[in-house]
């Protein structure tokens, strides 16, 4: 396939490796053999674009989504998704889950004993705009123990999972908050070799976001793979 | 803007184990559509991992580049999301894939594209999958690229009327074929 363009491959230190013997779950689940390098085609040039009719009220307000109000403390969370040429990504899903204020998910897998909270799912999911702006409103997820090693606990952090101009471009990822001392001790967050980059998933405080008397702002941009060059735009 | 600007790909972090909470929705509202859809396969198989263990946490997305334009209730028709149940097992209904042209002439036999997500993954990993009585599997350029012996490892076995069957080895004796990102 000389002929062909091959897909461009992320910049050394910038992604994870598959394998991460600090993340034990890594060691059992990460492949071995050499990866194979694709030629650009149609398949890696396109992606899915999804509907207005996907989205639901209340999907991009987490404190909204039953009778009464989470508990913990209310914050927003808000940035842009931009290509590679820092171009915005409109009409593109953003989808987020998280644990409540405690620390706790509302899965039957997550064991922790710290409380449920009937107000609070932790599931949200948004389009972009026409500026590939994001905002939703939730509460800040505790940090948690988990059974990686002895006394390791997460840092507060958001599930983030995104589609931009091409199935090329799928990212799911985690965004962080400033000032976490867990952040060094976290086996996840260290997985990326690049410091700048490991730091690009830690938010900001946004003064100008937050709203007086009400909730702080934290703004987090996202960039996706991919510059723009599929028909993402006239599918809709 | 210009055009030299280099903005840098935000970094991968883990699916996790607790995914569902924000991505079952998807699973659902597409089961919902499938219910009443034409021209599908069944593409069923389990997710194992080094030791044959099945990976009950999984998560898989289909890509049909070829029903790239079409949605139905806001969900695009080529793209398709399901998860490992807890023996590791998983069943995807996706549009009939196609052959396509490639920019230099020749054809790509049909075939989707396919993420794997995972706790223990800290990237998804990306494979592709052909159908075995499909035409042109010999001469597909993306399966010539891939050694001889691993071939098989992209090839959905013919599993019923419209049904095929094809598992995801994430490491180990006949390790998946997975592309680099």
């Amino acid at each position: 396939m000389s002929e062909l363009a091959t897909v461009e491959l992320a910049i050394p230190g910038t992604q994870p490796e598959y394998l991460c013997p600090p993340y034990v779950s890594s060691i059992a689940r990460s492949p071995r053999m050499p990866l194979v390098v694709l030629p650009k085609t149609l398949t890696e040039r396109t992606g899915p674009v999804f509907g207005h009719g996907l989205i639901g009220e209340h999907e991009n307000d987490l404190t909204a989504q039953h009778p009464g109000d989470p508990v913990g403390e209310r914050i927003f969370v808000h940035g842009r998704l931009l290509d590679e040429d820092g171009r915005p990504l409109s009409g593109a899903l953003v989808e987020v889950w998280q644990a409540n204020a405690a620390g706790r998910y509302r899965h039957k897998v997550d064991g922790h004993d710290a409380p449920l909270d009937p107000n609070f799912s932790g599931a949200g999911r948004m389009l972009t705009d026409e500026t590939g702006y994001y905002c939703f409103k939730t509460i800040k997820p505790g940090p948690y123990p988990w059974v990686n090693h002895h006394n390791a606990w997460r840092p507060a952090h958001i599930h983030f999972s995104l589609f931009g101009a091409g199935i090329f471009s799928r990212l799911v990822t985690q965004m962080y908050f400033p000032g976490d001392p867990l952040q060094p001790l976290d086996p996840i967050f260290n997985s990326i070799p690049d410091e700048a980059a490991r730091m690009r998933l830690v938010s900001s405080l946004d003064m100008e976001r937050a709203q007086p008397d009400y909730a702080l702002a934290y703004k987090f941009d996202i960039v996706l793979r991919g510059r723009y060059e599929t028909p993402f735009e006239e599918h809709r | 803007m210009g055009a030299e600007r280099k903005w840098i790909p935000s970094s991968s972090q883990t699916v996790g184990p607790y995914f569902r909470i924000g991505l079952d929705y998807l699973i659902d509202r597409m089961a919902e559509v499938d219910a009443g859809a034409e021209d599908v396969i069944e593409i069923r198989g389990r997710v194992l991992d080094c030791d044959g263990v099945p990976v009950p946490d999984a998560m898989l997305e289909f890509w049909n580049a070829d029903d790239s334009c079409s949605e139905e209730h806001g969900i695009p028709v080529g793209f398709r999301r399901v998860a490992t149940d807890l023996e590791g097992c998983f069943a995807a209904r996706v549009a009939t894939p196609a052959p396509t042209l490639l920019d230099d002439g020749r054809m790509q036999a049909p075939h989707l594209m396919v993420l794997v997500f995972a706790r223990g993954l800290m990237r998804h990993l990306i494979s592709r999958v052909y159908l075995e009585d499909a035409k042109g599997n010999e001469s597909d350029p993306v399966m010539l690229g891939v050694p001889a012996e691993r071939r098989g490892t992209l090839i959905a076995k013919s599993d019923g009327e419209n049904a095929y069957m094809w598992d995801v080895v994430l490491q180990g004796n006949n390790e998946t074929v997975f592309f680099a990102w």
